[in-house]
């Protein structure tokens, strides 16, 4: 009796060692795997600011951003709606990692042109990496004739730099973080007591709230305001939609511009007073 | 009592897997294609890991759902992120049998395997045919089999119903050699 039930407990056993043997093998040999950690945030964009994400090679994205007007101007702007500002951006990847880009901001009428480059990406697995760091180079143009005739700037008197470290992990699937040190330069400035150099601490995160639903928001913080005007400290808070070959983001912000140096720099309404402006960011990749 | 010693002795033999036994490729092909009125998706993966025992005719198959290669690099991070929910569920697993493996004459033949198909942290029973051909060095699998996208609880929203076919052709070739 005792032998039968050893060679039933035998067979029994040999049926499913083998199962598990063929499983071992393969949790062993699959064990050293490392994976790229993708899609941090669905856009470039976190909200004004650029997210760590670079679209990949040859795909060509336009963008449509718009900013109304403030949202306590009352009923008689529509609360802001009878202002807006656009702005057209081109964006074309020229490798995984490496994207230039074009733009055009109708308020100050500025140009804007910049590079993205994708220095380390946050990886999982056998070698992990903890984070992504993509830098951001940009140079913009100010056209609007605000000046006195016998004034006329020069061509280099209207440019002004950004550069940017963004560097951003994803927690888990929902949750990424970023967090952005910036160094704003002006070739000219306004009044002598203001610095021709700006920098400023962006962070930013974002919340999914389903697969194709988040909640993003972005502050920078200003560590040498102008002195000549009273500025602010740009925050902004929306949401991305995501459909097909869109990202749609709806956002609130006390930042007019949608270029860096304008909103990080010289954003002038207060978020808690109402001075809200509503916007969004339309992008289509080819 | 001395019974016994031999039987647990015969016991720890015969459940380890000879090398011998085994055959495995960490190269093997897996692809995927949905034909639609409005566009065809076809993806490819070069990584897949597929295991036999050629004492049972077991077979286990893994693929990484992120080792998916698409054309538009955007499809492939909405796979991952909307469909398959890679973080999640990062692994498709087919745990199965090759029928009648024993009985096979060498050379070309067609077989039958039958097992349980693991996507989404969803579990689905398959049978299909395919051809197995072995060689001195290697043994190879090769065929196809249709999925139906719902039995894996793949959402699909409204505005690209359209786009993604409701079954999905999934080819297959695994070169196996001998794992050591």
């Amino acid at each position: 009796m005792k032998k039968v039930i050893l060679t039933i407990f035998i067979v029994a056993y040999t049926i499913t060692g083998f199962t598990q043997d063929l499983s071992s093998i393969l949790d062993k040999e699959t064990a050293k795997e490392t994976t790229v950690v993708s899609a941090t945030f669905k856009g470039t964009r976190l909200m004004n600011g650029h997210s760590i994400e670079t679209r990949k090679k040859g795909v060509f994205e336009f963008l449509i951003s718009h900013r109304f007007g403030r949202i306590n101007s009352g009923t008689y702007d529509l609360f802001g709606l009878d202002q807006s500002n656009i702005r057209f951006g081109f964006e074309k990847a020229l490798t995984d990692n490496f994207t230039i880009a074009l733009g055009r901001n109708s308020y100050e009428k500025t140009y804007d042109g910049y590079i993205k480059y994708k220095l380390l990406q946050q990886k999982s697995g056998e070698k992990a990496f903890p984070f992504s760091v993509t830098l951001f180079e940009s140079a913009t143009e100010k056209t609007l004739k605000d000046y006195a005739p016998e004034n006329k700037p020069t061509f280099a008197n209207r440019l002004t730099y950004t550069s940017q470290l963004l560097i951003a992990r994803k927690f888990n699937s929902n949750f990424s973080f970023q967090f952005s040190p910036t160094y704003i330069h002006f070739n000219t400035v306004k009044k002598s007591v203001d610095s021709n150099d700006i920098f400023a601490l962006g962070f930013g995160g974002r919340m999914k709230v389903s697969n194709r639903v988040s909640i993003n928001g972005e502050y920078y913080h200003t560590l040498n305001p102008f002195e000549s005007k009273s500025t602010q400290n740009s925050l902004a808070l929306g949401i991305d939609l995501e459909t097909g070959g869109h990202v749609f983001q709806l956002i609130f912000s006390n930042s007019r511009s949608m270029i860096e140096k304008g909103f990080i720099a010289e954003t002038t309404g207060n978020f808690f007073k109402g001075d809200i402006h509503f916007g969004f960011n339309v992008s289509r990749a080819f | 009592m001395k019974t016994l010693y031999t039987l647990i002795f015969t016991l720890l033999i015969v459940s380890q897997v000879k090398s011998q036994d085994t055959f495995l490729t960490k190269t093997g092909y897996v692809s995927f294609f949905s034909h639609s009125l409005v566009e065809d998706i076809k993806a490819d993966n070069n990584q897949g890991v597929s295991i036999i025992n050629t004492k049972t005719g077991e077979i286990v198959i893994q693929v990484l759902m992120r080792s998916f290669m698409f054309e538009k690099a955007l499809m492939q991070e909405h796979f991952n992120e909307n469909y398959v929910e890679s973080d999640k569920y990062p692994k498709a697993i087919f745990k199965g049998n090759i029928l009648n493996f024993e009985k096979l004459p060498n050379e070309q033949s067609t077989v039958n395997i039958t097992g349980i198909l693991t996507v989404h942290g969803k579990e689905k029973k398959v049978e299909t045919k395919a051809i197995l051909q072995t060689t001195s060095d290697e043994i190879i699998l090769r065929g196809d089999f249709m999925v139906e996208v719902a039995d894996f609880d793949i959402k699909i929203p409204s505005v690209v119903i359209n786009n993604i076919a409701k079954v999905v052709k999934v080819s297959f070739e695994f070169h196996h050699v001998p794992y050591k």
